[in-house]
């Protein structure tokens, strides 16, 4: 069964090919069959293949099938070919499935709009694009997967095409992801240059037999791959365009810019961790750049007042944690809390989106309020999805895999007490967020009256989602608390574990103790300013300290003002400037030289007489001096 | 024979269309269709013919030319009537021919005056490039040259747009000078030739190995280079191809980016590296340099512009520049790139041109500020739009990024810096491309357009056009195959009388042997 593996990526390409030639003719519930059961089939086929693999696994744990031959240049071979192993399984299991739930949801999410059979055809040439990515055997298909979703993401952000600003969006993007791109692209040149073989496996054996720990090579590729990742999964200095991405349709928001696409860079790390794992220095600028990140964008988050916003910076706050995971060589529990996050994340995106609409089209939080009733099957999901994102402890399936995160920050050998402690700051920042959130949307009196309440096509995915945010968790838990491991033993064929830090180690329960009293903070913080006393926001806003740093955070820390001054304005100047193309004008500069010489020449030709004898005269004298002279 | 006949074919038909003209609007249309569907057939053949050669007798080494037609001309002066067909000039025939149907097709309502004339330009600049293409006898190579010039200065002249008399003008001029420096460097050659073995020749295979000394290689291969400069066009010989390829109709458009512009780039491949070995070695970093140059200059120049058909033009500023520095990076992986970006730019930045002049045919505009939103009065033209912008932004599954990143890796085993702004290259396509899809289709239609969409006719050239692309994004394989023994051969010529460059050991293993150089036997004799 392992063989209907091409199924998975081809059935959602075909059917986005079919929308796009004849989505326009066809009816919109025909679009919403062929545009949401190609995404349905797409996850049975990775049932399929999951249980198949689960139960008969392959030699070696791993499944190849190459479909055709790509490239074949100097020896070097690239195949359009899949490879299947834990981590490929679980992701393309985590992708379709809530792919699914998203595509169900937009089905009536959508129904008003116009571009219904274009949104489809974007949506599963996306979910193609990601299934390629994870498939891929070699780095060069995967790139392909990777620009294929950043192709999806431009064309879904700037969805609705007619208001500039969205399109302006898109473009930020596609180009600030495509930065880290060019990097990335340097980096599969380094490899197939110095390692003669771009097929990931092979890749990663040679690296590791050819090159020592800390070679500069592995530094410097792994460096470049990490660019790559930075810039796909809204890391420090590329993150700017993910905010800004919500100008897309909120399903969009779920699937690309929170469960899926984002998360792409840490799929990317985890599947060449053999080569981070011979660059200490990268990989300590992996956690680096994810702690960074993960504290950075939890302060910006606090900040926002729009709905979504606020999720963005958490999608890329939680990313970061994802990071810190990988640099600490946690491998797979950057993948479990990929697939947590990914339940809960696309939780909050769609139930932020049954709130908007039900706001007509109203971002600002502070203009909702007193949702709770109103909204029940709404209020009760998001609710569950923001306590796994903040980590209600025990309950949760956040609590877990932050959990994971925060103690390998501290157990692994790579860990330090500051990344740990800087881990357990960002929870609190989390829980603060994300109450504030919750609070202020759902708690207090109504403001605006509702509109559309949600069919059954958008609360069906929001209940499965919470149910997944909950349970989810309970595949790994800590030694305290059940003992479980299924997740972590089952990605082990594929991933190593973290070596643990000899001495000097907390204990678990100590650890997760820390994390509770965290979140506990950040929840009675959230409490105390939004609902208990709301005065103290007010109070705190008088400061002028308070309140440029509340600008400050909410701009990003300034990193776009800082982009826009640095790249933008420069490059858009000198395009502008040089529109005619200076170079030209020295070609122009050559012909208007030869029509003032032929406007000099042709003055002498004026029929008179006098003038003619006197150039007779002078050219004699000239020649004879010159025969005389020279 | 089979290669007079490609070309003979085309002139036949430029010469029955001119007459028929005279009669009806229609006749010179479906003869021209019908005689460069004849020519598409007989290349494919070739083509066809040629792979399953390949396929059965995989061990017998490759003959020189897959087809060779060989009369004397002058008999007196050593020129011969020389044709010869190998990989590379049977992909680039077969792609002439492709794009020569596409321009005739783009031209069916465009055209509407002088019609039986347009076709005789249209017919026999084809005939002029397949000359090009096919000619192994310099002098004939030349004629060829300047054969296609001269009907590409009417088709701008007499059916171009505003400044039509300006831009043909610019591009005649710059052709045309730095085609007369090329006929002094043919001419030294054969000059130089003579000297060396008391005999006259044009001849290609002759000419080959001619020991130079670095005082007189240099300067005749610049001769040359210069004039395949102009065509590629290199920065800072670049500026008439904004003009030319603006002003002219789209079919004049689509063969000056897909097809013109690949004359320079084979007169590269074929003369100036083989011919001028060591001097092309001495030069190649200034030519990758001015490589690297063209893609960044190129694509800042492309976003400047406010007209939608200029974009377009720079964009060809930028690609060409991965085919200069792929060419003088000149490995396996380059080389292969080198011919995939031209093939591909060859399509994909016809089928722009393509999709502008459509635009323009229906809003009489081609001011980026007047268009905009036109996804929602023609989404099928504009999804064909974004698919080639895609494809020209180097999106991989589409096959200008085989060319580019096969260019990238290739260079990077050359000249690592000059890679990684080649990598940068690949990003500021996405400024240009993306300005390209938001000035026409997206942001509001605020001139309310109500246009029609794509009719049969149309899209009968647009949608083959999208599939070779797919085809050679996902499937390049016969492409490269068909190109090999050819570059191998070329490579050989090149490394016959030169030292070769260095290799990075794994990619090493496809170098012929390093010979001893030749310039210094050179010297003795002098």
């Amino acid at each position: 069964m392992l063989k209907l593996l091409w199924l998975m990526p081809a059935i959602p390409f075909l059917s986005s090919l079919m929308l796009i030639i004849f989505g326009p003719r066809l009816a919109k519930r025909s679009v919403a069959v062929l545009g949401v059961s190609s995404i349905v089939l797409s996850a049975l086929v990775s049932a399929v293949v999951t249980a198949t693999f689960l139960s008969f696994p392959p030699p070696g744990n791993a499944f190849t099938q190459t479909l055709w031959t790509w490239m074949d240049v100097a020896g070097f071979r690239l195949h359009i070919g899949f490879y299947l192993d834990a981590i490929s399984v679980l992701m393309t299991l985590v992708v379709t499935f809530v792919a699914s739930l998203i595509h169900w949801y937009s089905a009536e999410f959508m129904s008003e709009d116009e571009g219904y059979s274009r949104f489809f055809a974007y949506m599963n040439l996306f979910v193609a694009s990601m299934l390629t990515l994870l498939l891929a055997d070699n780095l060069v298909l995967l790139y392909l997967g990777w620009e294929g979703v950043g192709l999806c993401s431009y064309l879904l952000i700037g969805f609705w095409y007619l208001v500039p600003a969205n399109g302006a969006a898109g473009r930020k993007a596609f180009i600030v992801t495509r930065t880290g791109d060019t990097a990335m692209i340097v980096g599969l040149a380094l490899l197939a240059t110095q390692l003669g073989t771009l097929n990931i496996q092979e890749l990663m054996l040679k690296a590791s037999a050819q090159w020592p720990v800390g070679s500069p090579y592995a530094l410097a590729a792994a460096l470049l791959l990490l660019g790559g990742a930075v810039g796909k999964s809204a890391q420090l200095s590329l993150q700017t365009w993910l905010p800004d991405a919500m100008a897309g349709p909120t399903p969009v928001s779920a699937l690309l810019h929170a469960a899926t696409m984002v998360t792409a860079g840490v799929y990317l790390i985890a599947r060449t961790h053999a080569l981070f794992a011979l660059a200490p220095l990268a990989r300590h600028a992996v956690a680096t750049v994810g702690i960074a990140t993960l504290i950075l964008a939890g302060f910006s988050a606090i900040t926002q007042w729009d709905l979504k916003k606020v999720l963005a910076y958490s999608t890329i706050s939680q990313i970061g944690y994802m990071f810190v995971a990988l640099g600490v060589g946690a491998w797979s529990a950057a993948i479990f809390h990929f697939m947590t996050h990914a339940f809960f994340k696309a939780l909050l995106f769609l139930g932020a989106g049954v709130v908007i609409d039900a706001m007509d089209d109203e971002h600002n939080i502070f203009k909702m309020g007193g949702l709770r009733k109103e909204l029940p099957v709404a209020f009760w999901t998001f609710l569950i999805g923001g306590c796994s994102l903040a980590g209600l402890p025990l309950v949760t399936a956040g609590f877990y895999s932050k959990g994971l995160i925060i103690r390998a920050a501290r157990a692994s050998q790579d860990g330090s007490p500051a990344l740990w402690l800087l881990a357990i700051l960002g929870v609190l920042l989390t829980a603060l967020y994300t109450f504030r959130m919750i609070f202020v949307v759902f708690f207090g009196r109504a403001k605006i009256p509702v509109g559309k309440r949600p069919g059954y096509r958008m609360t069906i995915p929001l209940v499965v989602l919470a149910a997944l945010s909950v349970v989810g968790g309970f595949v790994n838990t800590p030694a305290a608390l059940g003992d479980i491991h299924v997740f972590t033993d089952f990605l082990n064929r594929a991933l190593p574990n973290w070596i643990e830090r000899p001495a000097g180690s907390i204990t678990e329960m100590g650890s997760e103790g820390l994390v509770t009293l965290a979140f506990l903070t950040g929840l009675g913080i959230a409490y105390l300013v939004y609902i208990r006393n709301p005065r103290y926001a007010d109070a705190l806003a008088e400061f002028s300290i308070s309140k440029a740093l509340h600008q400050f955070w909410f701009a990003d820390w300034g990193m776009d003002w800082l982009y826009d001054r640095i790249f933008v304005r420069p490059i858009l100047w000198f395009a502008h400037f040089d529109r005619a193309d200076f170079i030209d004008s020295v070609y122009g500069g050559v012909a208007r030289l030869s029509e003032l010489t032929y406007f000099a020449l042709r003055s002498t030709e004026n029929g008179k007489v006098r003038w003619y004898a006197a150039g007779i005269a002078f050219g004699a004298v000239a020649l004879v001096s010159m025969v005389l002279f020279l | 024979m089979i290669l007079i006949y490609l070309i003979a074919i085309l002139i036949v038909g430029g010469l029955l269309s001119w007459f028929a003209g005279r009669r009806s609007k229609l006749w010179p249309r479906y003869i021209s269709l019908a005689f460069l569907g004849v020519d598409l057939i007989l290349s494919l053949s070739i083509w066809i013919q040629d792979a399953s050669q390949v396929k059965l007798l995989p061990a017998q080494a490759p003959k020189a030319w897959i087809e060779e037609v060989d009369w004397t001309w002058i008999p007196q002066l050593g020129i011969h009537l020389h044709l010869a067909l190998d990989g590379l000039s049977l992909l680039l025939v077969v792609l002439s021919i492709i794009l020569g149907i596409a321009a005739l097709l783009a031209s069916w309502k465009e055209i509407d005056e002088g019609v039986g004339f347009f076709h005789f330009n249209l017919m026999w600049i084809l005939a002029g490039i397949l000359g090009v293409f096919l000619s192994v006898d310099l002098f004939l190579f030349y004629f060829s040259w300047e054969m296609m010039l001269i009907p590409m200065y009417f088709l701008i002249s007499v059916w171009g747009h505003e400044r039509r008399v300006y831009a043909a003008l610019k591009f005649f001029i710059f052709t045309q000078a730095s085609g007369l420096l090329m006929l002094l460097g043919i001419l030294a050659l054969y000059f130089i030739h003579h000297r060396l073995t008391g005999v006259y020749s044009f001849e290609y295979a002759d000419l080959l190995g001619t020991p130079l000394s670095a005082k007189v290689g240099l300067p005749i291969m610049l001769a040359f280079f210069v004039a395949f400069a102009v065509k590629l066009p290199v920065v800072p010989l670049h500026t008439w191809l904004p003009d030319a390829h603006t002003q002219a109709p789209t079919a004049g458009s689509i063969i000056l980016a897909g097809l013109l512009l690949k004359t320079g780039a084979y007169g590269m491949l074929r003369f100036v590296v083989p011919l001028f070995p060591a001097a092309a070695h001495q030069f190649a970093p200034i030519a990758m340099i001015l490589g690297v140059v063209g893609i960044l200059y190129g694509a800042v120049l492309a976003l400047g512009q406010t007209d939608l058909k200029r974009l377009v033009a720079y964009t060809s500023v930028s690609h060409l520049g991965f085919v200069l520095l792929g060419i003088f990076a000149w490995n396996e992986w380059a080389l292969e790139g080198a011919l995939m970006a031209m093939i591909c730019h060859g399509i994909s930045t016809g089928a722009m041109f393509l999709i502008v002049g459509q635009i323009q045919e229906r809003t009489h505009t081609r001011a980026i500020d007047r268009l905009g939103g036109l996804w929602a009065t023609i989404p099928r033209l504009s999804g064909a739009g974004l698919f080639f912008a895609a494809a020209s932004m180097g999106l991989p599954g589409l096959g200008d990024f085989v060319g580019e990143f096969l260019v990238l890796v290739g260079t990077y085993q050359q000249h690592i810096a000059l890679a990684v702004l080649a990598a940068v290259g690949i990003l500021t396509s996405t400024f240009y491309g993306l300005r390209f899809v938001q000035g026409a289709f997206h942001g509001p239609n605020s001139h309310r357009w109500k246009l029609p969409d794509l009719d049969p006719r149309e899209a009968s050239v647009v949608i083959p056009m999208a599939a070779i692309l797919l085809w050679l994004g996902l499937y390049p394989q016969p492409v490269l195959n068909t190109f090999k023994p050819a570059m191998q051969r070329l490579e050989e010529y090149a490394g016959r009388s030169s030292a070769v460059r260095a290799q990075p050991s794994d990619s090493a293993r496809n170098e012929p042997p390093t010979a001893p150089s030749d310039s210094q036997e050179m010297n003795h004799e002098r």
